[in-house]
């Protein structure tokens, strides 16, 4: 694609090629539609010829893609996909809050600080160092072994708290390279302007901060949307657990899939959402005549 | 603006065409249908259709739990060694392996966890012998060996727990019952038991144990020979509540071969006379005698 720099783009393709981010069909008019979609065609259909002429296709169609198995299972994974549902948005309102709370424990300026500085640093550190996996495990077996009274033992009450440490690390970094991003001129503007270090955090720094890395955010939404799938690991049914149930009752994998389609349903409309809000925060910035 | 070069697009657009045919030329290698040999073939050692020339490869899960395995754990096998010939599934191995004409060292033990054993693609063993429940869905994908055991359900509680005073089928429905992922248990729990609370299904019997132990879950429903491990080494303190009664014809359980495998009738063979020799009968007394008395909960 040498041709892009080149030439300068009329703003009404411009706009066309915003509309189809992502996809680089850049614009070439109702020619270069035609050719991106008959060259697609051919590519969908040499792919799914060697497919399905391969050696191992017959036993794959059988065990992966047998219709019977996909909508048979789907029902119960739908159903077991309203508690994956459930613990992505109520662990997300609570990430959203520890990560800001370390990330500015981290941002904190000056000597005296500094142990809630470290203290941020080591739990990023931590967070985003140890798997998943194994961290809603000790959790979600480990915390209840310990049987003291007043401390709950439901495994997905355990699993919730272990997304939300882990993710709470990345977020907390996300939320960093934002408030790092903002001029230190704003802060020593605030201040100048009276306000105290917090309300200027509060009222100058955090504002601009927040709207810069929401795109990021929502990306480790998406992640963590899939991580709720580990919580099945604790044997309780969610999403995956009951595909893989589905799966060994009937020794085929059509219930991953049913699953699948479940997850990315989800994901899909959020990562489109994401690209569009990367869109129009570049669209205004450019506007308004700053630096991008 | 769209003067430029005409033949670029259609240059690129065979490109990838061409790129597409090179794809399909690495995907469509046939591979020798070595599996597929006709049923037909004789039993003999050298006859055999098998992974390894002159060896025969069974597969199991590791962890492999007692009765089902016994013998001194040793590398790379963890709680039992199927390697000792201790143990149900061990025993009725060896002696299967015995039966083919092969020595105890021409067999090699892999470990295959449950989930891999049903994968499609070439399998990396002859038959996988893992307490596998014969299921007409099942039997679609891989081929069972005729079964060498019929199994009962059976459920384990902790001792002066709510569950623990049940003594029928029906007065189990309002607790939180498990079972481990992959087995019949959980269709059990799901069909016949019909609780009212959700039930777990873990992934591995450690995940379930742990869960017993920590009274996460109120019983646990397993095979009856597992259930006396459980009880007996996994989870102090616990009792196995009761035993179901049996399906009318029974669940039983049989080694797993790759469909259409033309070993799978010599291994019939095997059992059909290790069957009318009482050799399974006897292996049934040594190993899983005491397996087999539990109250049973109407």
């Amino acid at each position: 694609m040498a041709r892009e720099g080149d030439r300068r783009p009329d703003p009404e393709v411009a706009r066309r090629s915003r509309l189809l981010e992502g996809l680089r069909l850049e614009g070439e008019g109702a020619r270069g539609v035609a050719i991106a979609l008959l060259s697609s065609l051919v590519f969908a259909v040499v792919i799914v010829v060697a497919v399905t002429q391969s050696a191992g296709w017959p036993e794959v169609r059988r065990t992966f893609f047998d219709w019977g198995d996909i909508s048979s299972s789907f029902p119960d994974i739908a159903r077991a996909f309203v508690l994956n549902v459930k613990i992505f948005l109520v662990c997300e309102v609570f990430i959203l809050v520890l990560a800001l709370v370390v990330a500015v424990l981290r941002s904190l300026p000056g000597p005296v600080f500094f142990p809630l500085r470290a203290l941020a640093v080591i739990y990023a550190d931590l967070a985003r160092g140890v798997p998943t996996i194994l961290v809603i495990a000790l959790l979600g077996f480990g915390a209840p072994a310990l049987q003291l009274t007043g401390v709950p033992s439901s495994r997905v009450f355990w699993a919730g708290v272990g997304l939300i440490l882990i993710y709470s690390g990345y977020v907390a970094e996300v939320y960093r390279a934002g408030i790092e991003s903002v001029h230190p001129s704003q802060e020593a503007a605030a201040r100048s302007l009276g306000l105290s270090r917090f309300q200027a955090l509060r009222r100058v720094i955090l504002p601009q901060a927040i709207r810069r890395v929401i795109p990021p955010l929502l990306n480790d939404f998406i992640g963590l949307q899939k991580d709720t799938a580990l919580v099945g690991t604790l044997g309780v049914i969610e999403a995956f657990n009951q595909s893989q149930i589905d799966s060994n009752a009937t020794f085929t994998y059509g219930a991953y899939l049913a699953a699948a389609v479940l997850f990315v349903a989800i994901t899909i409309p959020l990562a489109r959402l994401t690209d569009w809000l990367i869109a129009r925060d570049r669209r205004r910035r450019q506007a308004a005549g700053g630096f991008a | 603006m769209s003067k430029q070069n005409r033949s670029s697009p259609a240059v690129a657009a065979l490109l990838v065409a061409l790129l597409a045919v090179v794809a399909a030329g690495c995907g469509s290698k046939k591979s020798s249908p070595g599996s597929t040999k006709s049923a037909s073939a004789s039993c003999s050692k050298g006859d055999l259709n098998l992974v390894s020339a002159g060896k025969l490869t069974i597969a199991t899960d590791n962890p492999a739990y007692p009765p089902w395995f016994g013998g001194t754990p040793h590398k790379p096998w963890q709680v039992s060694d199927p390697r000792s010939g201790k143990g149900y599934e061990s025993a009725v191995a060896y002696a299967v392996t015995m039966q083919l004409g092969f020595s105890k060292d021409e067999v090699t033990w892999k470990h295959v966890p449950f989930n891999n054993s049903f994968a499609p693609g070439p399998k990396p063993f002859d038959f996988d012998i893992n307490q596998v429940s014969i299921a007409r869905a099942r039997a679609k994908i891989i081929d069972f060996s005729d079964p060498y055991y019929t199994i009962n359900q059976a459920v384990v509680v902790n001792k002066g727990t709510p569950i623990a005073s049940a003594t029928s089928e029906a007065a189990l429905k309002p607790y939180e019952l498990g079972a481990q992922l992959g087995t019949t248990s959980y269709q059990f729990i799901k069909d016949k038991i019909r609780p009212s609370k959700t039930p777990s299904v873990f992934p591995t019997n450690a995940g379930a144990v742990q869960a017993l132990k920590n009274k996460q879950i109120d019983g646990l429903v397993v095979d009856l020979p597992t259930a006396f491990y459980v009880t007996s080494v996994q989870v102090p303190n616990s009792k196995i509540l009761g035993q179901f009664p049996a399906e009318p014809g029974g669940e039983k359980v049989a080694m797993v071969f790759a469909k259409g495998n033309s070993l799978r009738t010599c291994v019939d063979q095997a059992l059909a006379t290790l069957k009318g020799n009482g050799t399974l009968k006897q292996l049934q007394q040594q190993w899983l005698a005491k397996a087999t008395g539990a109250p049973i909960l109407k």
